[in-house]
Order: C-alpha cells, then sequence, then structure tokens
C-alpha cells in the first residue's frame, strides 16, 4: 500500500512537473512572419501605419502596456500614480533599461520623445498633448505630466504606436525625418533591428541587454514580404510562415487555414483598435439629409449575413458609434437591426423618390468588394436604386474626401477610448473638406458636440459613462453613417508558437513574451 | 442564297457553331423571362454546388446568388458587348482603311502611321489603361475594346481597296462621273466585305474574351453581372469552390468556339475559291 502511495506521489510530480516544462517558456528558435504590405519606414516616431507598428513595436516601447481589457500595464514605466483632482500623473521609470546602442534610457529621453519629437511628427498624440500644461523631469527616473484639466482617455495614450520612446542622443537637434539613423532604428524593444532587405524581409534579433531578464525569448525573427495573397496563404501551408497577422491572407482562405493540423488562430489582440466598420452618409447635399432615408437604409442592412457569408462569422454587429471593446460602450441604444419592413416605412416617409445613388466600396480587396454588392442588393430589396461606382485607393480617398458619394465604406480604429477615436467623426468642429478621415458625412448636432467635450474633461469614469452614453442614443438615433460590423482580424499561427496575443494591441508588441515549442 | 448556305453547311463544325451561337442568343433573349429576379439577389445559403438544392440548378455563388440566373443574364452581357464593340471597331476601321487604300499617297501614309500607332501598343495593355483613365462602366468598357480592336480591320480593308482599285469596274465608275465617296461606298466596299465579314466574326469572340479578362482582373462594370464578372469573382475561391469559375468558364469556351467556327465556315462560303479545301 505504502509503495503505491508512493508511486502515485511519483506519478502525480512527474505529471505536475511535466506540465511546469509545457509552461515554462523555451528560449530560443527563429520566428517567420508575414508582413503585409511592406512598411515605408521603421522609424515608428515617424511613421504609424498598420504594417509599421507591427514590425517596431518590437524595437520600441513607451510607457505601458494595455491587457485584453485596456488596462495599463507596466511598460518602461514601473510604477504610475494619478492625483485626486486628476490633473497630475506621475511615473516611474524602469531600472537598467538600456538603448540598443548601449546608451542608458533615463526620464530626459521621456521628455524628449514626447514634447520634441512626438509633438512635431505624431499628429493625432499631438491633438492629446493639447490637454498637457507641462512635463517635468525631477530626476532620471521620474516623469510627471500636469495636464490642464482633468482628460479622461490620458492614461490610454502610453501605447507604443501613440507615444514610442524615442532616443534623445541620436535625434536631439537633427531633422528628425531626413536623419540618416532612421534607416537603423534604435529603441529600448526586446529585438534590435539586424537587417532590412527591401522587397524581400526585415531581420531582428535578440536584445541580450534587455531589462527584464530572460525575455525575450525567440533568437530572431524574420518578417517576410509576399505581395501576393494567395502565396502568403501557401508560403503558410507549406510551413515557411509560422504567423500570419490578422488581415495578411484573404477572408475566404482563412477556414481552410485554421483548418489545417497544428494551426490555431485568434480574434484577440485588437481591442486597442476596435475596427469599426460602417458606410459614410453624405448629409451634406442630396437625399441622403433626410435622416427618414438614413434610417431606410440602416434598416435596410441585413448585416448579420454580411458577417456569415463575408467573415467567415467573425466579428460583431455594430450596435453604434462605439465598438463594444471600446470604453464607455454602451449596450442600450436604440434599435437599429435588420428589418426590411421598417426600412420600407421609413423609405416612404422619406424625400426618396427612386433616384440612383452611389455606392463607394472600400477598396482593399475581394471581402469588400462582394460587401457592396450585398448591399446594394439589400437596398435594391426594399426599394432603393444603388450603383457601386469602381474605384482604386487613390479614387476611393479622393472621393471621400471630396464629399463626391452618396453611401462609401470605411472603418476605423477607436484607440480604446470614445475621446481618441470616436468623436472624430461625429463633431461638427471636425467638418473639413479634404480628408476622408474626419467627420466625413457632416453631421452636426450641438448637443452631441457638448457631449463629447464635456466627457473629454471629466476627472471620473461615472461621469464620463453617463455622457457618452447620451451622446450615443443621440447618435444612433440620428444615424449619421450606417454602422455594419465591428471586424476581427484573426491571427493565424502554428500552435507551438506560444503566447504570441498578449495585450490589447496583439502582435504589434507581443513578441516580448512569444516563445516556440519546438 | 441557297449556294452560299451549301458551301457554308459543307463545314459540319461551322453549322455545329451557328447551333450553339443561337443557344446563347435564346439564353440571353429569355433570360429576363426565365429570371426576373436580378442575377444579384442572393436567393440561399452561399456556396451550394450544382444539382443540390431544387431550383438551383448550378448552385450559388459566395453571395448565395443563382449561378445559372448569372449565366443566362450574363449572357446578355457577353453578346451586347462582343456585337457593340465589333460595330463600333468596325466603323472606326473601314472608313480609314477605305480611305488609306483608296486615295493612297500621303494619305495611305498618315492613316497607316496613326494605325500603326495603336497596334504597336499591346491591346490589352492599352484596354486596361483606358479603363484606368475612363470610369470601368459598360459603356466605356465597349469603348476601350472598340478602340483597341479596329487597326486589324483598317489594315484589311486597306489591302482589300488597294487590290480592287484599279479593277475595270472601278474604272469605269470613274468614267462614268461618279464622286470617289460614292465610288467607295457602292464600287469598292461591297467587293472588300467577305473577308471583313469573316474578320468581324472572329472580333465578336475577341471582344467576349477581352471583357472577360477586364472583368476577370476587376475592371469590369461593378453593376453589370458578366462571365468574366462571375470568374473574377470566384476566382478566389477556386481551391474551395472550382465549379463558380469552371461554369462561366465553359460558357466563355463554348460562346467563343462557336463564333471562331462559325468564321471559318463563312471563310469558306464566302471565298469560293478557297472551296477546295474543306473536304
Amino acid at each position: 500500500m505504502k509503495t503505491f502511495r508512493l508511486l502515485t506521489t511519483v506519478a502525480a510530480l512527474a505529471l505536475a512537473s511535466a506540465v511546469a516544462a509545457q509552461d515554462t517558456p523555451k528560449s530560443g528558435g527563429t520566428l517567420n512572419a508575414v508582413i503585409q504590405p511592406e512598411p515605408p519606414s521603421l522609424m515608428l516616431g515617424l511613421v504609424q501605419n498598420g504594417p509599421t507598428q507591427m514590425v517596431a513595436g518590437q524595437i520600441y516601447e513607451s510607457l505601458l502596456r494595455y491587457d485584453k481589457d485596456l488596462n495599463p500595464m507596466p511598460s518602461l514605466a514601473k510604477e504610475w500614480t494619478k492625483s485626486e483632482d486628476g490633473i497630475t500623473y506621475t511615473f516611474t521609470l524602469q531600472d537598467g533599461v538600456l538603448w540598443h546602442d548601449g546608451t542608458p534610457f533615463t526620464s530626459a529621453d521621456v521628455l524628449f520623445s514626447v514634447d520634441v519629437f512626438l509633438r512635431e511628427t505624431h499628429a493625432r498624440l499631438r491633438a492629446s498633448l493639447e490637454q498637457v500644461a507641462s512635463i517635468e523631469t525631477p530626476d532620471d527616473k521620474t516623469v510627471v505630466f500636469t495636464l490642464k484639466q482633468p482628460f479622461g482617455p490620458f492614461l490610454g495614450i502610453f501605447e507604443a504606436g501613440t507615444m514610442p520612446m524615442i532616443p534623445k542622443h541620436i535625434y536631439e537637434g537633427t531633422d528628425f525625418a531626413n536623419n540618416p539613423a532612421n534607416n537603423t532604428p534604435i529603441g529600448t524593444g526586446p529585438f534590435k533591428f539586424e537587417e532590412w532587405q527591401r522587397g524581400s524581409y526585415i531581420h531582428l534579433v535578440k536584445n541580450d541587454d534587455y531589462y527584464m531578464a530572460g525575455k525575450p525569448y525567440l533568437d530572431e525573427i524574420y518578417y517576410q514580404v509576399i505581395p501576393d495573397a494567395a502565396s502568403r496563404a501557401v508560403a503558410f501551408e507549406t510551413g515557411k510562415i509560422d504567423l500570419l497577422p490578422g488581415g495578411s491572407v484573404e477572408n475566404f482562405d482563412v477556414p481552410r487555414l485554421t483548418a489545417m493540423d497544428n494551426v490555431c488562430s485568434t480574434d484577440a489582440g485588437w481591442e486597442f483598435f476596435g475596427p469599426h466598420s460602417w458606410m459614410w452618409l453624405n448629409m451634406h447635399e442630396g437625399p441622403m439629409m433626410d435622416k427618414n432615408l438614413r434610417k431606410a437604409v440602416m434598416h435596410g442592412l441585413d448585416r448579420e449575413f454580411a458577417r456569415d457569408a463575408l467573415w467567415n462569422g467573425t466579428g460583431k454587429v455594430a450596435k453604434g458609434p462605439v465598438s463594444s471593446v471600446t470604453r464607455f460602450f454602451e449596450t442600450d441604444t436604440p434599435d437599429i437591426t435588420f428589418d426590411p419592413e421598417k426600412a420600407k416605412e421609413f423609405l416612404a416617409a422619406s424625400v426618396y423618390n427612386g433616384e440612383t445613388l452611389r455606392l463607394l466600396p472600400l477598396p482593399y480587396g475581394e471581402t469588400w468588394q462582394r460587401w457592396a454588392e450585398a448591399t446594394r442588393q439589400n437596398l435594391a430589396d426594399i426599394g432603393i436604386t444603388v450603383e457601386i461606382v469602381a474605384t482604386d485607393v487613390a479614387g476611393w480617398n479622393q472621393k471621400v474626401a471630396d464629399w463626391d458619394f452618396d453611401m462609401a465604406f470605411t472603418y476605423l480604429y477607436q484607440y480604446g477610448d470614445p475621446a481618441l477615436g470616436v468623436s472624430r467623426t461625429y463633431v461638427s468642429t471636425n467638418i473639413a473638406k479634404g480628408s476622408p478621415w474626419n467627420n466625413v458625412s457632416g453631421y452636426v448636432n450641438e448637443e452631441v458636440d457638448t457631449l463629447f467635450a464635456d466627457a473629454a474633461i471629466q476627472a471620473n469614469d461615472a461621469d464620463r459613462q453617463s455622457l457618452y452614453t447620451q451622446a450615443q442614443n443621440i447618435i444612433v438615433d440620428d444615424v449619421p453613417v450606417a454602422w455594419m460590423l465591428e471586424l476581427a482580424f484573426p491571427t493565424i499561427y502554428r500552435c507551438d508558437l506560444m503566447n504570441p496575443v498578449s495585450t490589447a494591441i496583439g502582435v504589434n508588441d507581443g513578441m516580448r513574451d512569444a516563445w516556440l515549442d519546438r | 442564297m441557297r449556294g452560299f448556305w451549301r458551301r457554308y453547311s459543307r463545314n459540319r463544325g461551322a453549322v455545329i457553331g451557328l447551333f450553339i451561337l443561337l443557344a446563347v442568343i435564346i439564353c440571353a433573349a429569355a433570360a429576363p423571362f426565365l429570371f426576373p429576379r436580378s442575377p444579384w439577389s442572393m436567393v440561399q445559403r452561399p456556396f451550394l454546388p450544382p444539382f443540390t438544392v431544387d431550383g438551383l440548378m448550378l448552385g450559388t455563388d459566395a453571395l448565395g446568388r443563382d449561378v445559372l440566373s448569372g449565366l443566362f443574364h450574363g449572357a446578355r452581357v457577353s453578346l451586347l458587348v462582343g456585337l457593340v464593340s465589333t460595330v463600333v471597331a468596325l466603323s472606326i476601321g473601314i472608313p480609314i482603311g477605305a480611305l488609306a487604300g483608296y486615295y493612297g499617297g500621303l494619305v495611305d501614309d498618315g492613316l497607316m502611321r496613326f494605325t500603326e500607332f495603336f497596334q504597336t501598343i499591346p491591346s490589352f495593355a492599352l484596354a486596361i489603361v483606358l479603363l484606368a483613365i475612363f470610369q470601368p462602366s459598360l459603356g466605356y468598357i465597349i469603348l476601350a475594346i472598340a478602340i483597341v480592336s479596329w487597326p486589324p480591320v483598317a489594315r484589311l480593308v486597306r489591302g482589300e481597296v488597294l487590290s480592287l482599285r484599279h479593277r475595270e469596274f472601278v474604272e469605269a465608275a470613274t468614267l462614268s462621273g461618279q464622286s470617289n465617296l460614292r465610288i467607295i461606298i457602292w464600287q469598292v466596299l461591297p467587293n472588300a466585305l467577305p473577308p471583313i465579314i469573316v474578320l468581324a466574326s472572329l472580333m465578336v469572340a475577341t471582344a467576349i474574351l477581352l471583357e472577360s479578362s477586364l472583368s476577370f482582373l476587376g475592371l469590369g462594370d461593378p453593376n453589370v453581372m458578366s462571365w468574366g464578372y462571375m470568374i473574377g469573382a470566384a476566382r478566389t475561391v477556386l481551391r474551395t469552390a472550382w465549379w463558380l469559375s469552371f461554369i462561366p468558364g465553359i460558357a466563355i469556351v463554348l460562346t467563343v468556339l462557336a463564333l471562331n467556327l462559325i468564321g471559318e465556315g463563312l471563310n469558306d462560303a464566302l471565298n469560293p475559291r478557297l472551296r477546295s479545301r474543306t473536304p
């Protein structure tokens, strides 16, 4: 009996250690990922488009990272405090952080990055920095931000793509855009830039002096440039590639790839961006100025079908202007579900009488083209004649910016907070011809303007929530755009690549904690 | 006329071609009666394979649209594009070729250099450029196809006119005091017609192929259901639903083959000197 018990104990111990072995990250190995399209530059302080963030997010870091519920986590800042009145934020930096060239990272770098470099180069951050009265660095390890007034989303702007730390000793006093160092980016991140063969691959290697002992686990990462979507899918199938970031293969290939052996996928890792798709409805002129027609369109769209047929059932039907992953999302907004009968009633009450409306699809590939076709048919079924305008990316930008459409597909990121990524679409101060990213519809509602302005500067979240709830209710009832889906861009990877997505920006900064179980 | 049919029907392929084309024309004509709903309407679950659901013989495409309905309605577009663009191309090519061949000299040089300018650019590349400049709509697609396909007509007509220009009947007409224009239209061109007809039948086939290729590349009219569009939209699901490309592909192959066979038959029938060539 005793032996038996001993045996079971041994067995249990062995089992436990086996489990532990599986959970203990292994160091070493080379990861091959796809990058699509090839980034124009890896200097994250100058360029922040998607592929740049995906690669440069391993090279550069910011003060904070965010978990999947958008709560801040330590990154270059190990601690932070917020004063009672919501005016003063104090960050304490990590110890022993070095730039890739060996120079120590200090609070002076933070001050330079935010106040000098990014204020000049980063339009989105500059808008938020309007709220900052002063930045002080009492010592090498402390940074104090003092705001002009409480600014609710302030702790949400310390993400790597929003506020990357830039080395002061390299950039101070230089022409930032033309500094030769832009070709050999120097950051504090877990990986160092090694080589970039244009048109072929970007090679990053492990930063041996990284401040977290033992991390990163991977020895090197190759970001392979493969311009054709079908070839990317084949490269993954043949095993040349182990990681397909979201959006790098066409949607219809996703079920086939995820059905393969040893292939995992996740929709997580986009919470910070909250990609939200909708159709602009042109309220500057023409029939869309009529709210009844806009409501008819909204109720005429079978968005569940679009999700199931075009997006493989991933993503969510949008309920309004705020994505369900973004903070201050309100569930109980007016009903905008698919209801052809209701749509026909609104249509009958509207000014519409049979004219052909122009629909601009997003020129991002087959899925969006099919989506426009399905939309045209949805609207034809309730009695609206729609013509699809064929266009390329440049033409789309121009037509949307010039308000030369009746309906136009788009999707935008929300950056976790309505003040950062939602209000810009709906406030009347953001109407300006010439940009496809502002309040393109031309929606004017003073109440909404006031609510958004007030909500941004509340010190506590409960007050912000109540103002944002009011704003969402009004906007959903006005239908200034026709909300489509909260998009999901699944990340597809070999199952023995462990933990590639651990934050709200997913693979953009996930390689620090990723490892290969091989 | 009976002689024509007798000579034509001696080429069995040409007769088969004619029947296929007639069938396509009937499909095109019957489309709005057999399938009164728009071919774009989403009627069933997406990706139903052929012969699995009653009433949807050829299944559904990526958006649940009836493939058979698309095929019938697509026939209208393909035939329309083929015929109209050929007519337009002929109406550009014939006058240019006739003038060049009839007047010769500087006029000939000028017009032929102009023609060669178009001939040196690969026609498909030119069509793509033209559509990138224009808005891709059905009218412009027809125009683009016509613009890239008239040069061979001009060259052919010029050659024919050159050889007819100094025949006795033309000189007789000149002596009887007819104007040059009248002579070209009433004396020369009717005699140059047989090879033009043959060429035109092949041009219709080429135009259908060209329209399909353009749609395949996504340069078609997004508001018109054509066979090329169907293949282009299905191209991306080739590995999971191959029949969606295969079915309209067969339709294009058959139609183009039929037109080529007819061209061959017309050649035999209109060119009695070559009669002995056909067994």
